[in-house]
């Protein structure tokens, strides 16, 4: 079975924010770089059912050639190959550009399942694993948290505002991965030598314009000054009078 | 006149708030709001929809069991069908996971998590965070149709009163994913992006055993959502659902209440935009004061009990 797992690469969550200069962006300087989290759990997943139901797993990308360093840890997991599809500025894409995209790797690599994570902790639209399978006209489930796979379709559960629910689903499909799913496992000495080996192509994205023009982007607005009521349980009275009083949410 | 569609919820015949605030962000662009619902007792929330600005409510009948994909791609049709300018839902699970298959149908892109919405000769400039909330874009939209997800407990149902037209249609059968079953959750337990005040509590609570003193602030509250840190999350103590954060889930409460929690970047990126925040830690120090409305600087063992108590009393004088 040929398998996906879609990761993107995303400021660690420790990343300060500070503005371009041009007020329309954020001014990378300084940022460390990581899997975004959520993704972790994709390529989890995808090394599970490569494990289960055979086959082979591609870690698949759109970002600039840094990104092969994450795709590396990937690959030492236990991944078979990575492909960097190249966009020196994959800020700029919005969801449907790299639904898109990837639609059309994901087609060309002939792929059965594609596991992306719930959300890139950047642009948090939690959106492209939908999109990604409308567009290939396959299943999707969101934001699983239990899977049971077959070679020809599954059963997921996954957590909505009204309870859990099961869901059934046939193949091919995108299974959007959400904490409780698994926990991703590290990679051992011999999977970082092996790895080395592993091949990890760059190839140029399909060109998919952006629907979404940047008029500006700012700082959030500083919470004005809060101030220490008391100490102790002998301020819990302070606290309901401003509650009630001042704030009005009591 | 601009139509916007918009998907809306309903349990048990009544609207859920957040598709409510969602049918006010539609009205607000100065557009004729056509809600769509689906499901038993679809027709019953006509009305609440209506009363939050909806001119007409279409109810899809199903009798198989629910299909997102299918789903999607009758609220697509609707869409086109009526020309309609923008497709709206709810930032929810469910309308997350519906509104990019639509917009996908659509050959549209989607703007998720929407906290600002607005109309001007034709065009939808929409406001969003990025990286959850440590910055927020102004965007506008060149998608022939815009679609986006409106973060619950920001928008405002519309004020004036109105009564909604409704239309019955069939909703189409089959689909590529079925849901099989549903487990209902415990009655009146709220998701923390959905409710109105959340207590969350982090590490100072020392041990899952703990989390007890929080549930019961919450349920003093009588509307509140119980949350939780990462670093509580990932020990275990507390489920995944409840995280708040970056990597958890980003929520904007009337109150948040923060107990034991000493205020990580990536925590504060989640609940910042809460309308007022009351920290409760052993540190004064903690980075959690600095984003807090009010703060109180001690144990939570002692303060919640009398914390609890003072809620219950005042909200009995009510």
């Amino acid at each position: 079975m040929k398998i996906v797992a879609c990761v993107k690469r995303v400021p660690t969550t420790e990343a300060q924010v500070k503005l371009a200069g041009d007020g329309k962006g954020l001014d990378p300087a300084g940022w460390q770089y990581m899997l975004s989290f959520y993704d972790e759990l994709a390529v989890e997943e995808a090394l599970k059912t490569k494990e289960k139901l055979g086959g082979d797993v591609t870690v698949l990308t759109i970002g600039p050639s840094e990104a092969s360093k994450e795709l590396r840890e990937c690959l030492a997991r236990g991944a078979d190959s990575g492909v960097v599809l190249k966009d020196a500025d994959p800020s700029a894409r919005d969801p449907r550009s790299t639904a898109k995209a990837l639609a059309a790797k994901i087609r060309a690599l002939g792929a059965e399942i594609v596991f992306t994570g719930r959300v890139a902790t950047d642009r948090d639209h939690a959106a492209v694993g939908p999109m990604l399978a409308t567009y290939l006209g396959w299943a999707c489930v969101s934001e699983v948290h239990a899977l049971e796979l077959t070679a020809s379709g599954g059963v997921a559960k996954r957590e909505t505002e009204q309870g859990i629910e099961s869901l059934s689903f046939q193949l091919p499909a995108v299974i959007s991965c959400n904490k409780g799913l698994n926990e991703p496992r590290r990679a051992s000495l011999k999977g970082i030598m092996g790895a080395k080996a592993k091949p990890i192509a760059e190839e140029a994205v399909e060109e998919v314009p952006s629907q979404t023009v940047v008029l500006k982007v700012e700082l959030p607005p500083a919470r004005k000054a809060g101030r220490i009521v008391g100490e102790g349980a002998a301020a819990v009275p302070a606290l309901i009078t401003a509650l009630q009083t001042e704030a009005q949410v009591l | 006149m601009t139509t916007i569609v918009v998907f809306a919820e309903q349990s048990g015949g009544q609207a859920r708030r957040a598709s409510l605030e969602c049918v006010g962000a539609a009205r607000s662009t100065g557009a004729e709001v056509t809600a769509v619902v689906s499901g038993k007792q679809a027709q019953a929330s006509a009305a609440g929809l209506g009363a939050a600005g909806a001119a007409k409510v279409i109810c899809l009948d199903g009798t198989g069991p629910h299909s997102p994909d299918a789903t999607a791609a009758d609220l697509a049709k609707i869409v086109a069908e009526l020309g309609a300018k923008a497709f709206l839902a709810a930032a929810t699970t469910l309308g997350k996971d519906l509104a990019p298959r639509v917009a996908a149908h659509l050959d549209s892109t989607l703007f998720s998590d929407v906290i600002g919405l607005s109309a001007e000769g034709g065009e939808f400039t929409v406001v969003r965070p990025w990286l959850a909330g440590k910055a927020i874009a102004t965007l506008r939209s060149t998608a022939g149709v815009l679609c986006a997800t409106t973060r619950p407990n920001v928008f405002a149902p519309a004020a004036s009163a109105g009564q909604a037209s409704v239309e019955q249609r069939a909703a189409s059968s089959g689909g590529k994913v079925l849901v099989t079953g549903i487990e209902a959750k415990s009655a009146g337990k709220l998701d923390v992006k959905e409710a109105s005040v959340v207590v969350s509590g982090g590490r100072g609570m020392k041990g899952p055993e703990n989390f007890g003193l929080i549930e019961n602030l919450a349920a003093a509250f009588g509307n509140a959502a119980t949350g939780a840190s990462r670093a509580v999350v990932d020990a275990g103590w507390r489920p995944h659902a409840e995280q708040v954060g970056q990597t958890g889930k980003t929520v904007a409460p009337k109150l948040y209440i923060a107990v034991g929690i000493s205020g990580a970047i990536q925590h504060l990126a989640g609940m910042r935009t809460s309308k007022v925040i009351v920290a409760i830690n052993k540190d004064k120090d903690a980075p959690i004061f600095r984003v807090a409305d009010y703060g109180i600087v001690g144990d939570a063992f002692e303060v919640l009990p009398a914390l609890t108590e003072a809620v219950r009393a005042a909200r009995a004088r009510h």
